[in-house]
């Protein structure tokens, strides 16, 4: 495409799709996952299989009223669903789904994702603080202390995979792990990192977990102690918003760990590379976390942080410092 | 220093295990009914509200209007009257109303008859937004039953 303009357009287009075909459908999936974790059917009425299901539910909370309480700060109430689906949406544009299928090359594109993932984080804090609602305000407290707790071992983990790529750009460590499953850098032979990486690959998943709000990490809409959380002053599409950054960010989650630790687009026995298996071990991945969700209970907000700063932190600092003497060594 | 790594190995095996229940109930079959286009089964001693029996030949209530499932009742849900049988001998039933948004299905009445007249329904589906429908007439119900009847 060598009009630039055609190709924005075009990108922007297919990724606002991506984004909320995904946020549509994952919302089915989950619901189907946990029916059959618990042994029920699920959604089965509208449609076949209830795949209309995401529809209806979305035309029920497009005709519903959009409250917007006494002593709200309206404009930061109405503007904080709009950019909590911000930051997923921009991640998109720099995630290289194949070798030739990514919108926006970009040199530190690691980074980016990061930095828009802690924008994340501020807009449920508007959130809660613009509902003036005491419950709100606490699930926003939470939901950043968790944040920062889990940022710090995931950039540490993200800095051990820079060391092994030399590079941030998310292209560049994709590119490096082409050519079979021992070059990925969870099973990476090459100098020894298959030591010390599935132990990164494990906190890097469970901060991603965690990153996202996802139960056993869900303390910010904890629904029995706090309602919902920020969300609880939320109606209509606000919250249907909210519920699809959610699922956005899920989706980021996936990619950025499939491309860190999976190989990215690369196949396990070095057979026709492509976008299908970047699907493949993205959505093995939302699998696993709708799995998650559905088996362990809730922790406590002492635990979680606890988990992040006594165990976490620390695994992951040696860790950097193994794979540096690794490389430096080796 | 212990306490630290064995949290962390506990933990982690206590983790694989739940995750492990999960991933094999998730192939295991439903067990869960689609319940308006699947019915379930009624286990042989379940409770609906009460029905006439009748006699097998005539299709005659095998009520004697003799009171005592209107005596046994602690709700005072059944209200019955009977009159003189025509050969002189006995009475028959005219009327058997039950009240069945006070039934609490203690059974009283259907351990209390001694004339095999008495029966639980097999009736699950009986719902409604007016309090009238639980007005039962049972009479009207054992004719219709015996319509039924190929």
């Amino acid at each position: 495409m060598a009009n630039p303009i055609v190709h924005a357009l075009v990108y922007l287009i297919g990724l606002m799709t991506f984004a909320g075909l995904n946020a549509a459908y994952l919302v089915w999936c989950e619901r189907k996952g946990a029916a059959r974790i618990q042994r029920r059917t699920g959604p089965c009425e509208v449609g076949w299989a209830g795949l209309l299901q995401p529809l209806a539910d979305g035309l029920k909370l497009m005709t519903k009223q959009l409250l917007v309480p006494d002593g709200v700060d309206a404009a930061l109430f109405r503007l904080a669903p709009v950019l909590a689906m911000l930051p997923g949406m921009v991640a998109l544009a720099v995630i290289p789904f194949s070798a030739h299928l990514q919108a926006l090359d970009m040199e530190l594109s690691a980074l980016f994702i990061f930095a828009f993932a802690s924008l994340a984080m501020l807009c449920v804090l508007l959130g809660g603080w613009a509902s003036g609602n005491k419950f709100a305000i606490i699930s926003s407290a939470r939901a950043v202390s968790q944040n920062l707790a889990y940022e710090i071992p995931m950039l540490l983990t993200l800095i051990t995979i820079a060391l092994i790529s030399g590079s941030l750009n998310l292209r560049e460590i994709a590119l490096d792990q082409q050519g079979g499953l021992f070059h990925w850098n969870l099973f990476r032979l090459e100098g020894w990192h298959i030591l010390t990486m599935w132990i990164a690959f494990i906190i890097f998943f469970i901060c991603s977990i965690a990153e996202t709000n996802r139960a056993p990490f869900d303390l910010a809409e904890a629904e029995s102690e706090l309602v919902a959380g920020y969300m609880t002053e939320y109606s209509s599409m606000g919250y249907g918003l909210f519920m699809m950054a959610e699922y956005i960010n899920i989706v980021v989650g996936a990619c950025l760990t499939t491309i860190l630790f999976l190989g990215g687009w690369g196949c396990p026995f070095d057979v026709a590379p492509g976008w299908w298996w970047f699907g493949l071990k993205m959505y093995a991945l939302i699998f696993t976390i709708i799995w998650v969700r559905w088996t362990y209970p809730r922790t406590q907000i002492y635990r979680l942080l606890n988990l992040s700063w006594k165990v976490m932190i620390p695994f992951s600092l040696i860790n950097l410092l193994i794979t540096a003497g690794l490389v430096k060594f080796l | 220093m212990s306490g630290y790594w064995r949290d962390i190995f506990a933990g982690a095996k206590s983790l694989v295990i739940g995750l492990s229940i999960t991933g094999r109930e998730f192939f295991r079959p439903v067990v869960t009914e689609h319940y308006p286009y699947e019915t379930p089964t009624l286990p042989a001693r379940f409770r609906g509200h009460i029905e006439l029996i009748a006699n097998e030949e005539s299709g005659e209530p095998n009520c004697v209007v003799c009171g005592m499932c209107q005596r046994a009742c602690p709700s005072g849900c059944i209200a019955l009257s009977g009159e003189k049988a025509p050969s002189g001998k006995g009475k028959v039933l005219t009327s058997y109303m039950l009240d069945f948004t006070t039934c609490s299905l203690c059974g009283s009445c259907v351990e209390s008859c001694n004339f095999n007249a008495l029966r639980f329904s097999r009736e699950y589906n009986r719902v409604a937004f007016d309090k009238s429908v639980f007005q039962l007439d049972l009479i009207a119900r054992l004719k219709e039953q015996n319509q039924c009847k190929p």
